[in-house]
């Protein structure tokens, strides 16, 4: 099925199969999503690993991250520079991670990182006031925000530091039933 | 931003970015957080160098034991779990994969075999997955909605899937049981008996076929009625007159298949139900605290992900904001009523106990106008005048027109009615929602009774035959035809409704500017009411194809029109409903009504075979008392060791223990349950407890230093390792930054912490 292909080798390809939770035929197609983002950046033999990074800025302009309040987050966190420029392992991560057979644990894992805007290991009351924000853009007054955050980390904090480390969150999102069908991107 | 917040445990530098106390960083419930978590998969991970780092440079016994320990037991966990499944970056996971591949191969060779097993089966099971889900059903169709409207209405449609391939997994049942046989029989030299016409009066059956000169449109109103040609063929039970069929090398009793067909699918349809809805149900019960979470809820998990359409996204931030504002007013009325007085209490119930009173009549008197409309149709088919065709059309559809028109009206009624009763929104919406689901299913129930009394009422009591066979030489077909119409009716309307209301309503609003558009407004796709459309038909499924065994299979038709139709209406003419659903509730309240259905399917079949008299005239149970009886019946026949098993599983002794083993079985799980709660809420109190301890052992400790700091201004610093107690990871000397040792470099801009 994948013979005529001369993008990776053998291996490379069942690396990938271990590595996500994609099939052969899945990765080849991600390859040419990646490639259409910059056709003259990525070269389309990828057998000897070209060190190619994709920029944040072309990156967001895919249909399935484009209306995402998060798609700038998501691709830092999945960016190995945190600058939000992904290679094709980073690429392929991403959405290895997002996908609908990637299990709840990951997902949490990646979802503590994507919140958690400063990057220090908890989810403070300005990084829930940034993501209420950019869920409403705006359209909430900022006292009902104040509000909203407020309720928020009274619900999940348990050992009562008013910011939310990763266990409070876990332990959260294990009883929110619509975070396995909701955080997920289908490509 | 100021230099430094007054927060003794955390400080900000100047740039603002939180730089955490390292004292912190050296805890080991913080260590783990870098390596692993317990019981998920897991963590995340530096470079290997770390690591090494970490260890070498470890500061006290104490620490680098934790270390050891913990990378011994994370190397432990690590073994079971495939790689894919790990939080790391790609070239880690590849380099992960090459050691796995190296310890492999240090391994014995039946490991190594069974690891590779393991691996290639796992790729296999991959592959399968991925070639069913590409042989599913409008797989394209459902992920072009979840794209457009988001996984609320996704999951309508995906309940519509579900409840096509229930029906054709029924009709199949029903046909290669019932029908199979008979149309076999002549090919495989099969000798059919058939039930003899024993010339008493209850086996007499008129012929309802047309003679002479059929008109073309009584033909049409023999196919939307299933009268005239349609009644003596294979749709209805009255055409299956066989009584056995014996073949070369076996006899096949066709009412024993009959009945335990009608046992089958009724069971087949509950357990995938239950099936399907147990993980639903299973958080929704344990989780019960979910209305306690509804804040985070929307902030963390309310985003749909999949959603790739500009509109769409607009309209899920809309939506996400009126439910975060319906949250908001919903603790604002909570306090509201809190803060109740004695008086307006006492309103409010007289008010709710008023409109209950005025909802209960309405029901009644819905009810009451379904049993006249069956009873007048049935007499108006008895008396045989054929008025004109849309007369006699209208007869033949009156219970269903009423049904309807009643279905209709009330929900509207209950919308209004609730707002006066003052609940809160939430409760309100399930309140209405409940009326509304009751209300549906019971005026089938009432449909039901109204034909039974007109069934078992005879001119003399008690009836000959046990029915009345004047009126009803073969009541099955009868009751059948009526849930065929129910069914054609159905399907009618929604295509009516669909074409007649919904795409008007778009061109009026796209392009009138008048008022009435603007108040009218686009169409909603109301999933609720959607939802319970489709499971008032599936219940009519339920209880007709006892007596009209090809319905599931028109049902399936029915809904596989019905998706497209609905799809082009939602694509064309709505927009996604201002008030979200949720697509886990739904699924949960999907299941939960159409088992509600089920259960009320079950009630008339159960009735029909066990107590009324079965018609002498036609169909297959024409040499028995009841349908049931040909279970007792067939039992008596069998050789003797079976026979007593089966009396022993049937006799009060044995019901009467199992039902005390299960009500033992259902108190202990419910003690368990309690146990856990409490256990649970007691470790919570214990968990903010200890948080309260950390930071407060954290300040003193971070005081200490301060002070010693101050007391010894003049000493450098110190070398790196530890020097007065092995219980800190401190040296004391004038520079706090310094003195206070660092596991690991602070978070950098590397996004692996």
């Amino acid at each position: 099925m994948g013979n005529k292909q001369t993008t990776f080798t053998e291996e490379q390809l069942e690396a990938y199969q271990d590595c996500t939770f994609f099939t052969r035929k899945e990765i080849l197609r991600l390859h040419g999503r990646y490639r259409e983002l910059a056709p003259h950046l990525v070269p389309l033999d990828y057998t000897n690993n070209p060190d190619i990074r994709v920029p944040l800025t072309l990156i967001v302009t895919m249909p399935e991250l484009k209306e995402n309040p998060f798609r700038d987050r998501i691709v830092e966190t999945f960016s190995e520079d945190g600058q939000g420029n992904l290679s094709f392992n980073d690429f392929v991560d991403m959405f290895s991670a997002l996908c609908e057979t990637s299990p709840r644990e990951l997902k949490t894992i990646y979802a503590f990182k994507i919140y958690d805007f400063n990057r220090d290991n908890f989810i403070c009351k300005q990084d829930l006031e940034k993501t209420v924000n950019k869920l409403t853009k705006g359209e909430l007054s900022p006292e009902e925000v104040t509000l909203v955050c407020d309720k928020a980390i009274e619900e999940a904090d348990l050992d009562g530091d008013s910011k939310l480390s990763f266990s409070d969150f876990e332990n959260m999102i294990s009883k929110a039933p619509d975070f396995l069908s909701n955080f997920h991107v289908r490509i | 931003m100021e230099a430094m917040e007054v927060d003794s445990v955390f400080y900000t530098d100047r740039s603002g970015r939180v730089t955490s106390n390292p004292l912190l960083d050296q805890l080991p419930s913080y260590q783990s957080l870098l390596y692993r978590r317990k019981s998920s998969t897991g963590g995340t991970k530096r470079r290997s160098s770390t690591r090494a780092r970490l260890s070498s440079s470890g500061s006290g016994k104490w620490g680098v034991n934790t270390v050891n320990r913990l990378e011994e037991k994370q190397k432990g966990q690590t073994e079971q779990r495939p790689i894919r499944e790990l939080a790391k970056t790609m070239a880690e996971k590849r380099r992960d994969k090459t050691q796995r591949l190296v310890e492999a191969r240090e391994l014995s060779s039946w490991r190594q075999w069974r690891q590779s097993t393991r691996r290639n089966l796992r790729r296999l099971k991959d592959d399968a997955q991925e070639w069913l889900s590409s042989l599913q059903l409008w797989r394209g169709d459902i992920h072009l909605i979840e794209g457009m409207f988001g996984t609320g209405i996704l999951s309508y449609f995906s309940f519509l899937r579900f409840l096509v391939m229930l029906n054709m997994i029924i009709f199949l049942l029903m046909f290669s049981f019932v029908m199979l046989p008979i149309i076999m029989a002549p090919y495989s030299s099969g000798n059919t008996t058939y039930n003899q016409n024993d010339g008493s009066i209850c086996s007499v059956y008129p012929s309802s076929a047309r003679r002479g000169l059929v008109i073309f449109h009584e033909h049409i109103t023999d196919l939307l009625s299933g009268g005239g040609f349609l009644e003596q063929t294979y749709l209805f039970y009255g055409y299956y007159k066989v009584d056995k069929i014996h073949f070369p090398s076996i006899t096949y009793n066709l009412p024993l298949a009959y009945l335990l067909a009608t046992v089958a699918y009724l069971f087949l349809s509950l357990i995938w139900i239950v099936k399907r809805s147990a993980t639903g149900f299973k958080r929704n019960l344990v989780q019960d605290e979910d209305r306690f979470q509804s804040f985070c809820n929307k902030i963390f998990a309310g985003w749909d992900f999949c959603i790739t359409n500009e509109n769409a996204a607009r309209l899920k931030r809309s939506s996400l904001l009126y439910e975060l504002k319906t949250d908001l007013e919903e603790e604002r009325i909570k306090q509201k009523i809190k803060d109740r007085t004695r008086k307006e209490k006492c309103r409010i119930y007289v008010i709710r106990l008023i409109l209950n009173l005025f909802v209960i009549a309405v029901l009644a008197g819905c009810f009451y106008s379904i049993y006249v409309a069956t009873v007048f149709s049935q007499e108006a088919q008895m008396n045989n005048t054929k008025v004109n065709f849309i007369v006699d059309l209208i007869n033949e559809y009156l219970p269903s027109i009423v049904i309807t028109l009643a279905n209709f009206i009330t929900p509207l009624l209950f919308s209004v009615i609730i707002n006066y009763e003052d609940y809160s929104p939430a409760f309100e919406i399930r309140f209405t929602l409940m009326r509304c689901v009751f209300m549906r299913l019971t005026s089938i129930g009432v449909l039901l009774f109204s034909l039974w009394s007109q069934i078992t009422k005879c001119k003399e009591e008690p009836c000959v035959c046990g029915y009345n066979h004047v009126l009803y030489s073969c009541w099955e077909t009868r009751v059948g035809q009526e849930m065929y119409k129910l069914t054609v009716f159905d399907f009618i309307i929604i295509v009516a409704v669909t074409i007649f209301v919904e795409f008007p309503r778009k061109l009026i609003v796209k392009y009138c500017e008048c008022g009435l558009a603007k108040w009218w407004g686009q169409q909603e796709f109301a999933i609720p009411q959607n939802v319970l459309e489709i499971v008032y038909g599936q219940t009519i499924c339920w209880i007709g194809t006892f007596y009209c065994p090809m319905l599931p299979a028109i049902c399936t038709i029915k809904y596989f029109f019905i998706f497209y139709i609905k799809k082009v209406s939602l694509m064309n003419n709505c927009r996604p409903a201002t008030r979200p659903f949720r697509a886990s509730s739904s699924n949960f309240f999907f299941l939960g009504v159409l088992l509600i259905g089920l259960a009320l399917a079950c009630l008339p079949v159960i009735v029909s075979v066990a107590q009324i008299n079965c018609s002498q005239a036609c169909g297959p149970f024409v040499n028995y008392t009841t349908s049931w009886e040909v279970l007792p019946t067939t039992v008596a026949q069998l050789p003797d060791g079976v026979r007593t098993l089966l009396f022993a599983l049937s006799s009060e002794a044995f019901a009467v223990s199992f039902f005390v083993f299960t009500c033992l079985a259902m108190f202990y799980v419910i003690a368990l349950a309690g146990a856990h709660k409490r256990v649970i809420n007691q470790l919570r109190d214990q968990l903010a407890m200890e948080g309260r301890d950390k930071r407060f052992l954290i300040q003193k400790l971070c005081q200490a230093q301060r002070l010693s700091a101050i007391k010894s201004p003049a000493s450098k610093s110190q070398p790196r390792s530890s020097r007065s107690s092995p219980c800190y990871h401190t040296s004391f000397s004038n520079n706090f930054n310094e003195a206070v040792f660092l596991a690991h470099p602070p978070p950098d801009s590397s996004t692996h912490v």
